[in-house]
């Protein structure tokens, strides 16, 4: 079955997810000798069908609209249900972001469609394919079939490795009946940091409690800037009001899986440790050597982090000087 | 304003995954919860209600104990608590959570449907959008802030590295994310009196729905554990020391610097 892949844009950008979920969706069709079709939807983004087809894709449909400039769920479902009826896709995956995560129930409702979410790995033998994902924080994981003839997925970011492959895709545009949404996108508010977002980070530095105060911060923002990182936070300090909620990593914040991650003044948490326990590398710095974050670090550091921290600073800014 | 609370029963957050011996989650000896994210929902609704008067209810599809949870609810200050609760509902996945409330919602009269972002069981976050195509109503999830005036929603919604303000026309979905609010605790007094209120037990078919009408259309095979990680190394001694080892690491095993 050919495989197709909702190409996430935003402002003109496909995201890192969205190049993983064509890189995935290139390796399932390369097991099954099938094609790769990318879906791009949006307005005055031709442009990025070159940029897909660096990811294998055999076709490119493009459907763009000025209705389309702005992300809404109802003309965005509207778009993806007609592809999917219209090109009898019945194999569909998206990205588990905040776009996916909105738009693929609403869509597979729309086709009584059955949709694993946040999946984690495929298991594919012939036309069969098992889903896994993790449920109960990552305390479990479930092997699911889906029982529909179309069959949906969004895959967690940060999980599936990139891979460019290249193409030879066709754009075709097409174009469908879209629908007033009901609701109205009024203003996107970015958050200006000028660092990564916490879900798609390489690396991650997050603070906790052993902090102390929230001025405390500043030392990690200075540490994940050195390392080009994004800034993350325990449950405790984004309660006490130090760092916003969208800084919260764990079961009811963000989940991350960066190649490494971080952590200062954590202690460990089970509800912390859904959040950021498949990370490839984790370095927990703790005054406490019995804190549950050191029994699952690569590399423990015992010590106090306001000076480990610095001194990290600081022999970091002496290699890349020796080695410019 | 009349407003629906969708809520879950769930497992604590602390709360340890075994299996029995047919190879399901184990559910003896679990503490019980309302979805913490459903709590924000349930509480932001009570914070409407005592702006703009109306009423509101909270439904739940459960076994007989989620009873518990929609007692909670009614402690907080809910108004009316609805039960599905139906042996039928065995293999159910958020599908057939969304078609059993979407059928309890079509016989009531409202002007806002609130959930939380997602459970943190199963965490798919798919019931409340695949309930707003059930009703064929506009939906905002992960919504931090919610302000109603004159029929009209506006939510701030989180996306990656941002905000959207959005607009909807009333009714809607509107799923909550943490931050929207703090949760109030009921006194002792309201606990007493919520367990004197009524809770409606309906089953599917009081709802005319039948086990086709509710059939899920995915099916979990199998249970898996994560390999649990290994204790790595422990790096104490002198600051200069250990932070030269640590940037070796950093260099040579996980080539990040």
């Amino acid at each position: 079955m050919p495989v197709f892949v909702f190409a996430e844009q935003r402002d003109g950008r496909l995201n890192k997810t969205a190049l993983e979920a064509l890189s995935q969706g290139r390796r399932v069709a390369d097991s099954t000798g099938d094609r790769l079709i990318a879906c791009l939807v949006g307005n005055d983004i031709s442009g990025l069908a070159y940029e897909i087809d660096r990811y294998g894709a055999d076709q490119v449909l493009l459907c763009q609209d000025e209705a389309l400039s702005l992300y809404h769920t109802e003309t965005y479902a509207a778009v993806l249900a007609n592809i999917i009826e219209k090109e009898r896709a019945d194999l569909i995956l998206l990205g588990n972001t905040s776009m996916g995560k909105d738009l693929a129930p609403r869509v597979a409702e729309k086709i009584c469609a059955g949709l694993v979410s946040d999946c984690i790995a495929m298991e594919l033998s012939g036309e069969e394919i098992r889903f896994l994902r993790p449920m109960y924080a990552g305390k479990v994981i479930a092997k699911v079939r889906v029982t529909t003839p179309v069959k949906m997925a969004t895959l967690r970011p940060n999980n599936f490795s990139l891979e460019e492959k290249p193409g030879k895709a066709q754009v075709k545009a097409i174009s469908c009946e879209l629908p007033v949404p009901r609701t109205k996108v009024k203003e996107i508010e970015v958050q200006e940091s000028g660092r990564p977002e916490l879900t798609e980070a390489e690396i991650i530095v997050s603070g906790g409690r052993g902090l102390g105060k929230p001025e405390g911060f500043q030392l990690i923002e200075e540490a994940a800037d050195a390392l080009g990182a994004a800034v993350g936070a325990s449950r405790a300090v984004v309660d006490a009001g130090w760092r916003s909620q969208q800084h919260q990593v764990g079961q009811t914040g963000k989940v991350v899986a960066p190649n490494l991650y971080v952590a200062c003044g954590i202690s460990g948490a089970i509800q912390h440790m859904a959040g950021m326990g498949t990370s490839k590398c984790i370095v927990a710095i703790n005054k406490d050597g019995n804190a549950n974050i050191m029994e699952v670090a690569d590399l423990a550091i015992e010590g106090d982090l306001f000076e480990v921290l610095p001194e990290f600073l600081k022999q970091l800014q002496e290699l890349r000087y020796r080695n410019p | 304003m009349n407003i629906v609370v969708c809520i879950k029963q769930t497992f604590d957050t602390e709360a340890r995954i075994t299996l029995t011996e047919e190879g399901h989650i184990d559910e003896r000896s679990v503490l019980f919860i309302v979805n913490p994210y459903d709590e924000y929902a349930v509480e932001e609704a009570l914070r409407l209600k005592e702006k703009e008067g109306g009423e509101v209810t909270v439904v739940t599809v459960g076994g007989e104990k989620a009873a518990t949870a929609l007692r909670h609810c009614l402690a907080m200050g809910a108004d009316h608590a609805i039960l599905v609760n139906d042996p039928k509902l065995k293999d159910a996945d958020s599908h057939s959570y969304a078609v059993v409330l979407s059928k309890v919602l079509k016989s009531m009269d409202y002007d806002l449907i609130l959930c939380g972002r997602e459970s943190i069981d199963a965490a798919t976050s798919q019931v409340p959008s695949r309930l707003a195509e059930l009703l064929n109503l506009p939906q905002i999830n992960v919504v931090s802030a919610l302000h109603i005036e004159d029929g009209n929603a506006q939510a701030r919604r989180d996306i990656e590295g941002g905000v959207e303000v959005i607009d909807a026309v009333l009714p809607a979905v509107i799923s909550v994310q943490k931050g929207i609010n703090e949760v109030r605790y009921p006194s002792m007094r309201l606990i007493m009196r919520a367990k004197k209120m009524p809770v409606r037990t309906l089953s599917l078919e009081d709802l005319s729905l039948t086990s086709e009408d509710v059939a899920p259309l995915t099916r979990i095979e199998e249970y898996l554990f994560p390999q649990p990680r290994q204790k790595g190394k422990v790096l104490s001694g002198e600051v200069p020391e250990v932070v030269s080892k640590l940037i070796q690491h950093l260099r040579d095993e996980v080539k990040v610097i």
